[in-house]
């Protein structure tokens, strides 16, 4: 039985690269991983706006689409977060006790870093990503979720990786879905304390397990031309040693080689 | 010489003023700093603390399921102790019963101990409409009080001053209200809590009726407790001949042995103190100690309201700890003022708005939306109180009080709610976003890594793009990529790969 992969909206509209990523990752690592293309968004951002009845149709959606898979996997704390622990408040608000029945059978949900450490049992994924990374750890991954140090320890056994502490990285960054703009003035003053701390880290690259507070960071570091760029953990972990291909004319190579030594004993050197 | 909170516009626009002010974001960061590692540091201390929490969390629910038991229990044990005991609805009516026995006392002052409930029913303006002035002695609600400003925080009101700014208010307005502050005053901290000592001394000593709140209240004995640090409460508890307590009826504990756990959880979560200095706790009148008419006024205030709310009566769990406004990145910006409330932050935002009512006021109804829901303040909470799922809670009330108005986010959120109901709609709206993409693909701004980015835009997208790059969205969705290439197995690798 193949996992549902959840791909989230703001990643299938904006950033479908993490959604390859993702797909790319699991396969290597020999799941049967699955678009169920009747997906569309979880609901999260509705009901964290108060508008819960406006999620129902949602929810609906959601449960006929991933219905039968063995699990589903979701790049992303929040959503993962919103599926466990929002639906059911959706489903008791429609009145209808078959949707709260369906939302209690439905397949567990994982966020990437669960699914790989607690299901897969895996820590090294086989990924090289050689450059500086500090990791923020998103707000509904840390508390809401519980992820813990599994994004850290994934991050640890990637090859070529060297992984910087970030400084206060527990803070919110002040993304918060709807709350970046309807108060924006506090979401930019949280965002631009945290884009100092990742600069104050010194990694060239933030990682985290959400695009959203990364479009938020990854904004601001941008228009600072703070040259840190953001990255989502499916796409480090993903990314492979690339295969360099043995040079073409190796012979040549060769006489070339011998030629320079013959030159250098022929100059008669010390 | 007092100051209110009313006229307070909504939170994102008293936020903006906030924010622009260098000195207070400096002295809330820095005193937020400190306390939230003195919490951490003590806490960490107590193995069992998640049980402490969960004790606690679990007494408060028991009471407020028997509330009216154990309200009866307490007024029976009070008036057998020699209290008398009274019975406020609303603030009007606690308010009256204070000024009401002051003045049969014939007295026109008042001192009183640091509370929160009679913050929340302007006592100090009903007393001073009254001619009754009302002395606060706790040291940060006489800065507070002197400076005619409003409290920030719940257990330190003056947290926005620094002690440059407190030297400067001691010296220009202690004189006008009794024993000036010393001439050649200096901001260290011991000189200017000396200055508070010897001004408030005459006033400890002159006082026949004194003002306090309690922190908890026990139903079996008919004991009020108070709990502070610097023994000016004690003073009012004692020295005065009339004692009159404001307390919210959401104090209660059913017995002694309970408040093992709260005076555990309490000085903790808040000073971040293993126990607090001083803790004054009486039943009714002791013959020939302390004060020897002693009055307790039991405030709903809208008490009775929250508790209806099945999600939003744990907030009455709160014991005043204000761990979760030195936890809270928002608050950490903004300070209290911008809650427009005497109870700011997290707890302010759900509490306030539950107290007062949802849907009738855009200041109140802006308060559950002040929180990016990072779920600090739940993670610290000493009872447990599960705010952001109140605030998510309280974000619906405020919507289905106003559903069917023509707003823009009614309009836009049934807009997306429309699209994202049918995956085929999703879909449409993905090759609109992906045509945008192929047009802009060509931007000359990028971010590092390569990605193409808009800077400011106009209109609606400027409440997100004044200060953060847009992501020009991408050329092919996920959801078409994966329609195109049979979920990537069409693909050659060697294209793009995983990662861009």
């Amino acid at each position: 039985m193949p996992v549902g992969l959840l791909v989230t909206c703001m990643n299938d509209a904006l950033f479908p690269e993490t959604g390859r990523a993702v797909v790319t990752l699991l396969r290597r690592l020999g799941v049967d991983v699955d678009f169920p293309a009747a997906q569309t968004c979880c609901g999260q951002p509705m009901v964290n706006t108060g508008y819960l009845d406006e999620a129902v149709p949602l929810l609906r959606r959601h449960l006929d689409a991933f219905a039968g898979y063995e699990a589903v996997v979701v790049p992303s704390g929040s959503c993962a977060g919103s599926v466990r622990h929002q639906h059911r408040m959706v489903a008791e608000r429609s009145g209808d006790p078959g949707l709260v029945r369906a939302v209690e059978q439905a397949p567990p949900a994982y966020e990437l870093s669960e699914y790989l450490v607690d299901v897969l049992g895996v820590v090294d994924v086989g990924a090289y990503f050689p450059h500086r990374v500090t990791y923020h750890p998103t707000c509904h991954s840390l508390r809401m979720l519980g992820v813990g140090d599994r994004p850290t320890r994934l991050l640890e056994a990637v090859r070529g990786l060297r992984l910087v502490a970030l400084p206060a990285a527990a803070e919110c960054c002040g993304f918060g879905g709807t709350f970046a703009v309807k108060n924006s003035d506090t979401s930019i003053a949280m965002g631009a304390d945290k884009a100092r701390h990742v600069r104050e880290s010194g990694a060239e690259v933030l990682v985290a397990g959400d695009n959203s507070c990364l479009t938020h960071i990854g904004g601001l570091l941008s228009r600072e031309r703070s040259g840190v760029r953001v990255m989502h953990l499916a796409e480090v972990l993903a990314a492979t040693e690339p295969v360099i291909e043995q040079p073409p004319r190796e012979a040549d190579r060769r006489s070339v080689g011998s030629a320079v030594d013959t030159a250098a004993l022929a100059g008669g050197a010390p | 010489m007092s100051a209110t909170f009313l006229g307070t516009p909504a939170f994102p626009t008293a936020a903006r003023t906030a924010l622009a002010d260098t000195q207070l974001r400096r002295n809330l960061a820095h005193a937020t700093g400190t306390i939230r590692a003195k919490r951490a540091a003590v806490v960490g201390e107590v193995d069992e603390w998640e049980r402490l929490r969960r004790a606690g969390a679990a007494l408060k629910d028991r009471t407020l399921r028997h509330l009216d038991t154990y309200l009866a229990q307490l007024e029976e044990s009070l008036t057998r102790a020699g209290a008398t005991v009274h019975w406020a609805r609303d603030a009007a009516e606690a308010n009256r019963i204070v000024v009401d026995i002051a003045r049969g006392h014939g007295t026109d002052e008042v001192v009183k101990v640091k509370s929160m409930a009679t913050q929340e029913i302007g006592l100090n303006e009903a007393l001073e409409a009254a001619g009754i002035h009302a002395w606060e002695t706790d040291l940060a609600e006489l800065i507070v009080q002197l400076g005619e400003d409003l409290p920030s925080h719940i257990l330190v009101p003056a947290i926005h001053r620094n002690r440059s700014e407190v030297r400067e208010i001691f010296l220009r307005e202690m004189g006008r209200y009794g024993r000036p502050a010393p001439p050649d005053l200096t901001d260290t901290p011991a000189e200017l809590a000396a200055a508070a000592r010897a001004h408030l001394r005459e006033k400890f000593l002159r006082a026949k009726v004194a003002v306090s709140g309690a922190n908890f209240a026990v139903a079996e004995t008919g004991t009020l407790a108070v709990v502070e640090s610097e023994g000016n409460g004690r003073m009012c508890l004692t020295l005065p001949e009339v004692l009159v307590s404001v307390v919210g009826i959401e104090k209660l504990v059913p017995t002694w042995a309970d408040l093992d756990v709260f005076l555990q959880l309490l000085p903790r979560s808040s000073t971040g103190e293993r126990m607090n200095p001083y803790t004054s706790m009486w039943s009714g009148v002791t013959p020939a100690d302390g004060p020897q008419e002693v009055h307790v006024v039991l405030l709903d205030n809208g008490r009775t309201d929250v508790l209806a709310d099945e999600v939003g009566r744990q907030a009455l769990r709160c014991i005043r700890c204000s761990a979760c406004l030195n936890v809270c990145p928002v608050y950490e910006r903004t300070g209290g003022h911008s809650y427009g409330s005497v109870y700011p932050g997290p707890i302010g935002a759900i509490l306030t708005p539950m107290l007062r009512g949802v849907g009738h006021d855009t200041q109140l109804d802006s308060l559950p939306y002040a929180s990016s829901l990072c779920g600090a303040c739940f993670e610290v909470c000493p009872v447990r109180i599960d705010i952001p799922e109140v605030l998510v809670h309280l974000r619906t009330k405020v919507v289905d009080a106003h559903r069917g108005e023509p707003k823009v986010q009614n309009l836009a959120m049934k807009a997306a709610s429309w699209a994202f109901a049918d995956a085929r709609r999703t879909a449409a709206a993905e090759r609109i976003s992906g045509a945008v993409g192929k047009v802009l693909r060509g931007t000359k701004r990028r971010a590092p890594g390569g990605r193409g980015v808009l800077g400011a835009l106009p209109g609606p997208a400027a409440a997100w793009s004044d200060a953060r790059d847009v992501p020009v969205p991408a050329a092919e969705s996920f959801r078409a990529w994966w329609a195109r290439t049979d979920g990537g197995r069409t693909e050659r690798q060697d294209e793009d790969g995983g990662a861009q």
